[in-house]
């Protein structure tokens, strides 16, 4: 049978940059349908009743929410190309582990570092600094977060490289100074070409988010 | 694989959930283990040791080797003892337990935790979130036996924390958030959980 796969999504999410990335390296086709946020489709609501978020990956008609477990699921169906999860169990959990700090712990103070100005805005930054170092000492020497083989944390990071400029920008601070190792091991991921034709364009990011800002209220 | 001279000790603490569901995992796979009980207002230093990133239990330290995160540890626990599954072999229906479990924690128990920390009417606002939460669980249980299906499973696990966390919470704090009325099913799930060798060994009852 013919697979029918099928990704909402929003262009900037660094969610939906994963499971474009982890498509891409599995090699799989996918029909990309472009969601507006502010006014969500009936096929959104449908597909992610709990949530109502990007990204949804639609396979053979079922859903599957929830973008490191769209990575996970991608990797466990299409088990054969470039696997993205370890199997020994111990360096899967550590996998596991690193990609989950990356939702509970960076995403949140990205937030506040866009968001209105003010304490919020440099405790956020403090935050996301220390979390990035967290993650560089947890990257070592090595080339990817799982050694030689470009995986699952790398994918569950990656996404935020594009928000890196505006951050930079709104936070007053140079990632490259404060964890020259995290950015030296971007460049590297950048060079698959599965990074490189998913994530968004770091410039339009940053005309996107001052447009977003007003689109929410914040200025 | 798991070996004879396997060494498995948890770090834990009595009243966590998050605690108990590896002990119901582990009890499940007949692993025996140690159980370490932790101060965490005075934390040992091998808990910050073994858990440096978020200096939380329940820590699982098998060989010496930690893992941390409850929901990481029951899924390394069942890929390493293979015996009784708790999640089911299909990448599907693996995706939507994995999404389930996330929804407990990250909802459910979220906004649980703002029902025992507000008073008065935030409170009120609270537990009608809580349960707006709940009514998908609600939904999942209707012609099931355990969220897992026929057996108890990976959800039904992690929402062990529904069962014995918030709904004897809620007679502490003196507010009923599940009211039977209203969520039948979960009611009936419970039940069903009780009748266990595992869920009375784990969570004895307490009268
Ligand atoms: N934990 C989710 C997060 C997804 C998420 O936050 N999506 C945002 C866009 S980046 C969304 O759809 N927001 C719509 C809304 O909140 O209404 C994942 O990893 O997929
Ligand atoms: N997400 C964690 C939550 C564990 C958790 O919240 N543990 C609490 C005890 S119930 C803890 O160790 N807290 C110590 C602290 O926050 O300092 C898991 O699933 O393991």
């Amino acid at each position: 049978m013919a697979d029918e796969v099928i990704l909402l999504n929003y262009w900037p999410s660094m969610f939906g940059t994963r499971t474009m990335i982890a498509l891409a390296e599995k090699n799989i086709k996918f029909d990309y349908r472009e969601q507006d946020l502010f006014n969500k489709s009936s096929i959104l609501l449908e597909m992610n009743p709990v949530h109502k978020k990007i990204p949804v990956l639609i396979h053979n008609g079922k859903p599957i929410c929830e973008s490191l477990i769209q990575v996970e699921y991608i990797d466990e169906a299409w088990p054969g190309k470039n696997p993205l999860l370890p199997s020994d169990p111990y360096q899967r959990a550590q996998a596991k582990f690193w990609g989950d700090f990356v939702d509970k712990k960076v995403y949140g103070p990205t937030r506040l570092i866009w968001g209105p100005k003010g304490e919020e805005q440099e405790a956020g930054a403090k935050e996301f600094i220390e979390m990035l170092k967290t993650l560089e000492s947890e990257l070592g020497d090595k080339v990817y977060f799982g050694g030689e083989t470009f995986g699952y944390v790398d994918i569950a990071l990656i996404g935020f490289y594009s928000w890196f400029d505006v951050l930079e920008k709104f936070g007053n601070f140079s990632i490259e100074l404060e964890c020259p190792k995290l950015i030296a091991w971007a460049k590297r991921c950048v060079k698959r070409e599965s990074v490189a034709k998913s994530l968004p364009v770091s410039e339009e990011i940053t005309k996107f988010v001052p447009e977003l800002r007003k689109k929410i209220g914040i200025e | 694989m798991a070996e004879r001279s396997d060494e498995v000790k948890l770090l834990g603490m009595w009243a966590s959930p998050f605690s108990r569901r590896i002990e119901i995992a582990l009890t499940l796979k007949g692993v025996p283990f140690e159980f370490s009980e932790q101060d965490i207002t005075n934390k040992s230093p091998l808990l910050l040791l073994s858990n440096p990133v978020h200096k939380k239990i329940p820590v699982l330290l098998h060989n010496g080797k930690p893992i941390s995160e409850s929901l990481v540890i029951l899924e390394y626990i069942d890929d390493t003892w293979q015996n009784n599954p708790i999640l089911p072999q299909d990448p599907y229906e693996r995706a939507t337990a994995r999404f389930w479990a996330k929804f407990v924690d990250e909802q459910i128990y979220v906004s649980a935790m703002k029902v025992v920390g507000k008073i008065g009417e935030e409170r009120d606002a609270v537990v009608e979130a809580t349960r707006d939460l709940l009514k998908s669980l609600e939904k999942e249980l209707v012609g099931k036996d355990f969220l897992g299906g026929k057996s108890l499973g990976f959800v039904d696990i992690v929402a062990t924390l529904v069962a014995f966390w918030l709904m004897r919470t809620e007679e502490i704090v003196g507010v009923k958030v599940v009211p039977v009325e209203m969520f039948p099913e979960i009611h009936r799930w419970v039940k069903n959980l009780l009748e266990l060798g595992v869920i009375k060994k784990c969570y004895p009852s307490r009268r």
